[in-house]
């Protein structure tokens, strides 16, 4: 048994491993408690290890596994995105704001993996309250990307994408409100899904913007991504906006057979503003599910092009009235010595959220304010719906949409820093499948340069099943999901 | 729409947040970038067209009226960056 074997191994591969005794739940920890130890302080991909308690939580897995109970992931080391609260584990969201907040419940997501019986290593690095394209906005420094240290491994799962596409866990958890589950996983080389809207409960994820947002499984393989969204799926009554709908095994799923599945390619996903070494790549993936027995059909999604404008009205309206809530009195920052209340208010915020944050409040508390409420928000919502229609017959002659995760390859940090919109942009292909409430995953396509490109893989609503069979079928057929990034001797 | 200095200031206190005056040029002229973006919205027409607020236009869950399981107040409450008793300590707001 190699390190490699066991730091880039699949659930399965390591599942075989713990169930014959070739090595335990406390063993594995240990190798990947080292490899954060080693890689992290030239990656910054972990903000909180949680040694302890990971050994701990290992040791009771392997004594279920002793027993012949628990299942594939029991055992199984996992990091999660800082934006899951974790019961007495601090939890920050990238933010200065949260830099001390120890969460006195789980989320739901965090709770139902941890059921599974997988093991916590600790909490993973993003972009502040998952405002960002880049990494380049958390307050706890940017995270590098593996592949090239001199570039941003995509945002908000940052941190999460480069812990993984490094070795330092098997699986992590990534949340999705424009896209960042998806750029991030392009970026960085792995699969990564956002399920629809409701697919995974909401409660206790650090709200971003509450009609968008949700988590997903970020993984080596389509396969890893299905055990693990089977384990985070389902109703909670404690989010009203979770779907009362039955969850499939969603690795049982995985036939292989992609013959006669109907593929769309939106004319407006492969215009001009896509990277042309891109398209090659995606169009060799593409071409690929098509040699397995796929159709590929050219469609239009005649909207697209305000996807962007419709987000960036109703993602900072959304959040402009979360993040209402950190006041300096209840939870979070505080500034030092206010004058009275005001001051408080003022000076706690200010000083505890940063740039990309408070531009984001700004936006959206100028959207839904008096006077610009219809022009803006109203407006937003009702390009929503033209939007979402587009996708919906779309669907009525396809089954499954696919184009770029992202416009191009890893950038270097500060590259796109000065201009707001030009960050922005990094999401354009992501953005309307959250504004549709639709699943959509990346998964590798081969390099450019020697970085990844991503293909974005979009189903029909609570159809993750069909997008995750071809995207496995693709990794059956090639090995881009199984480049890795080289570590540099240097890092350690 | 453009927008000025004067009402970025006037937003920033709606959402309760300080610019320093140093920065209010800057901060003026990214905000007018985004809402150059988003002016793009009155170019596309929208009449008649319900607005969507859920992508799967579903309604609000309701659940019987009856107590689920109390919160830890004493666990809850140790966030707070200044307590006493069970009360979160402010600044002195009457005189």
């Amino acid at each position: 048994m190699t390190d490699s074997a066991v730091l880039h191994g699949s659930v399965s591969e390591l599942h075989e491993m713990l169930t014959q005794g070739q090595i335990s739940s406390e063993e594995l920890t240990r190798a990947f408690l080292e490899r954060i130890d080693q890689l992290n302080g030239k990656l910054n991909a972990v903000v909180t290890v949680c040694a302890e308690q990971a050994l701990n939580d290992a040791r009771r897995a392997d004594e279920r596994l002793s027993r012949g109970e628990g299942n594939v992931l029991t055992g199984i080391p996992l990091l999660h995105k800082d934006i899951f609260c974790t019961q007495g584990i601090r939890t920050t969201c990238g933010s200065r704001m949260l830099e001390e907040f120890i969460p006195a419940y789980d989320a739901t997501v965090v709770a139902k993996l941890k059921d599974a019986g997988v093991v916590m290593l600790g909490k993973c690095n993003m972009d502040e309250f998952a405002m960002g394209s880049s990494n380049e906005t958390s307050f706890f420094g940017t995270v590098k990307n593996p592949w090239d240290t001199q570039c941003v491994p995509g945002g908000s799962s940052g941190g999460s994408a480069a812990a993984l596409a490094a070795g330092m866990a098997t699986l992590v958890t990534g949340t999705d409100t424009g896209g960042s589950i998806r750029q991030p996983a392009s970026l960085c080389g792995i699969t990564g899904l956002k399920p629809t809207y409701g697919r995974v409960s909401r409660l206790g994820i650090i709200a971003f913007a509450s009609s968008l947002d949700q988590a997903g499984p970020m993984a080596r393989s389509a396969a890893d991504c299905a055990h693990m969204l089977t384990a985070m799926s389902g109703l909670d009554v404690g989010d009203s906006t979770s779907a009362d709908l039955a969850v499939p095994d969603f690795f049982s799923e995985l036939s292989g057979n992609v013959a006669g599945l109907r593929i769309g390619m939106p004319r407006e996903y492969f215009n001009d503003d896509l990277d042309p070494a891109v398209r090659t790549r995606v169009m060799s993936a593409l071409s690929e599910l098509e040699k397995a027995g796929a159709q590929l059909i050219d469609i239009d999604l005649p909207h697209s092009h305000y996807a962007i404008a419709t987000y960036y009205v109703l993602a900072p309206a959304e959040a402009s009235a979360n993040l209402a809530r950190y006041d300096g009195v209840r939870f979070g920052y505080r500034c030092a010595n206010p004058a009275d209340l005001e001051d408080l208010y003022l000076r706690s915020r200010s000083e505890g959220f940063g740039e990309e944050v408070q531009r984001r409040i700004l936006v959206g508390t100028y959207a839904l304010s008096a006077g610009f409420y219809d022009a803006y928000f109203n407006k937003a919502q009702q390009v929503r719906r033209v939007i979402s229609d587009d996708f919906r017959k779309a669907f009525q002659s396809v089954d499954v949409i696919a184009g770029p995760s992202a416009p191009g390859v890893a950038f270097p940090f500060g590259a796109k820093q000065q201009d707001p919109v030009a960050m922005y942009m990094e999401d354009i292909y992501t953005l309307a499948v959250n504004l549709a409430g639709l699943p959509g995953l990346s998964t590798p396509a081969g390099l450019v340069n020697g970085m990844p490109v991503g293909l974005q893989l979009i189903g029909k609503p609570f159809d993750e099943s069909t997008i995750l069979n071809a995207a496995h079928r693709l990794q059956l057929d090639t090995d881009w999901h199984l480049a890795r990034p080289a570590i540099e001797e240097s890092w350690t | 729409m453009s927008i000025s200095q004067d009402d970025v200031e006037k937003v920033a206190l709606l959402a309760r947040l300080s610019i320093a005056p140093s920065d209010l040029p800057e901060v003026t002229e990214r905000f007018g970038r985004v809402l150059q973006l988003v002016n793009e919205l009155n170019t596309i027409d929208t009449e008649g067209v319900a607005p969507m607020s859920n992508p799967h236009d579903m309604v609000q869950r309701l659940r019987p009226d009856v107590v689920t399981g109390a919160s830890d107040r004493e666990a809850l409450m140790a966030s707070a960056p200044a307590q006493d008793r069970g009360y979160f300590l402010v600044p002195k707001v009457i005189d």
